[in-house]
């Protein structure tokens, strides 16, 4: 059997996806065994001319991280996406627009004025980077143009599968590559390397149906050990995110962040997560109830954590024809 | 051709035993107002999931007004002590997603407040006419060239 082509790619992301890959340690042998890296620019010195000559349909299966933020993401994934037999939408930000996404809170020219004009911006000249710029001997370096919102892979190209995570699991991710090497993927489009119900199925924490008297961040308090984050005050995304990662992140008393993305048919966790708080509050005095749940800080920020740019209203303002990408 | 003034589309969501029943108050003692509500009964207003105000305002609607019953008359005891504590954090994360907090409302509306329902949409449906259609900034949002 000739080895398969595996290709892997960072848009708008962290580089924590390309490194999740590494953290199979060992078994990065076993792939490399199975398959022939053909792109990967975080590992290996490819350029994007490389790709551009393979035929269509040359890479057996991509691994896409990262968000669409700009041009160049743009064009990488439409290239990709054309060059790849099976494209994999990897992690959070390729599969719901991520961390990156929560750019999509102000409009862009608030976000190049924050990146470009803050205390924490050396640029006394006021110079900004631009399409047009120039180095000194004349040679254009300009930039892709940034897009209105940041957006999910699924939202630019067809995606076939969808790994979530951030990063994904580590166990999830080696299982993926065992199916890709073995063909043992399910029919796409699916989700693959997360479980179908939510967190909380695979926490060990106990619930007791207890109910809380006020919210806390995770910081202000010590959590119990043993007894459910929710049921301490804690703003623990757990019920509203599809399992996977085997409770991770509250096995060791803290908060699930999201980043799985909604749990079950749910496409919407800041919904979900809103349906869940308002249950647990140990009062039925309309006004205790209205302090106690304003005391969750950031709700957009933290139950969208992960999701804004795929949640309902960003889908809704992503679709307005003003915000496409300009490539 | 001049542009028709802007109706504002509004979604109402009623609980069957209190405010269903006052807009219907409303309805048999012939109170006039505007017929900008669209009304859907259900159960009770801790029936009504997040996802269902959220949904009505990306297809098209300028608001939505959900209405119950008062506290402690809940028919299901305490259904809309969590429609109380979901309204007030989905308006904050709405408005931190840039929709105003007037366009999405929880009001108490018994059966015997017919006369208080027309009132409360007329003045819901003039705040949301004030404020315009709910669209995103699409200035703001327009692709830049960096």
């Amino acid at each position: 059997m000739s080895k398969l082509k595996l290709g892997m790619y960072c848009a708008a992301g962290c580089g924590g996806c390309d490194i999740s890959l590494l953290e199979v340690h060992e078994h990065l042998l076993d792939i490399v065994a199975a398959a022939d890296i053909v792109f990967w620019p975080a590992a290996t010195d490819f350029k994007y001319a490389d790709v551009e000559a393979m035929p269509d349909g040359d890479i057996d299966i991509c691994f896409f991280n990262g968000a669409i933020r700009n041009a160049e993401n743009v064009h990488l994934a439409q290239l990709l996406r054309a060059k790849s037999k099976v494209l994999v939408a990897y992690g959070a930000c390729s599969s719901f627009g991520g961390v990156p996404g929560l750019a999509n809170l102000y409009p862009i020219q608030d976000v190049i004025d924050r990146a470009f004009t803050t205390q924490s911006t050396d640029a006394p000249s006021g110079r900004r980077p631009s399409a047009s710029a120039t180095h000194d001997d004349g040679t254009l370096v300009g930039l892709p143009a940034i897009a209105g919102t940041v957006t999910s892979l699924a939202h630019v190209v067809s995606v076939d599968y969808t790994l979530p995570g951030c990063p994904p699991s580590t166990d999830r991710v080696w299982e993926v590559c065992q199916a890709v090497v073995s063909g043992a993927l399910p029919g796409s489009p699916a989700i693959v390397g997360a479980g179908s119900k939510a967190v909380c199925d695979d926490c060990r924490l106990e619930k007791r149906g207890t109910r809380v008297t006020k919210f806390v961040r995770s910081h202000e308090i010590i959590a119990e050990d043993g007894r459910c984050l929710l049921e301490q005050g804690i703003v623990c995304m757990g019920p509203a995110t599809r399992s996977g990662c085997g409770g991770q992140c509250t096995d060791a008393l803290m908060p699930c962040r999201g980043c799985f993305g909604p749990a079950g048919d749910s496409v919407d966790q800041g919904a979900a997560m809103v349906a869940v708080l308002g249950t647990l509050i140990d009062s039925e005095d309309e006004d205790v109830i209205r302090r106690t749940i304003a005391e969750v800080v950031d709700p957009a920020g933290t139950f969208y954590c992960f999701t804004l740019a795929t949640s309902i209203l960003g889908r809704a303002r992503a679709a307005d024809p003003h915000t496409e990408v300009r490539s | 051709m001049t542009e028709p003034p802007f109706e504002p589309k509004i979604l109402g969501i009623l609980c069957t035993w209190c405010s269903y029943s006052g807009a219907d108050g409303a309805g048999q003692s012939r109170t006039a107002y505007p017929p900008n509500v669209e009304v859907v009964r259900v159960m009770c207003s801790g029936r009504v999931d997040p996802s269902f105000i959220i949904s009505a305002l990306a297809d098209g609607a300028d608001g939505v007004l959900v209405c119950g019953c008062h506290p402690g008359d809940c028919h299901y005891v305490n259904g809309n002590c969590k429609t109380a504590a979901r309204m007030t954090v989905l308006s904050t994360m709405l408005e931190q997603l840039g929709i105003e907090p007037a366009r999405v409302r929880l009001e108490w509306i018994s059966a015997s407040e017919g006369t208080r329902y027309a009132e409360l949409v007329a003045g819901m449906t003039e705040q949301v006419r004030a404020l315009g259609p709910l669209t995103w900034n699409s200035t703001a949002d327009k692709a830049v060239s960096l």
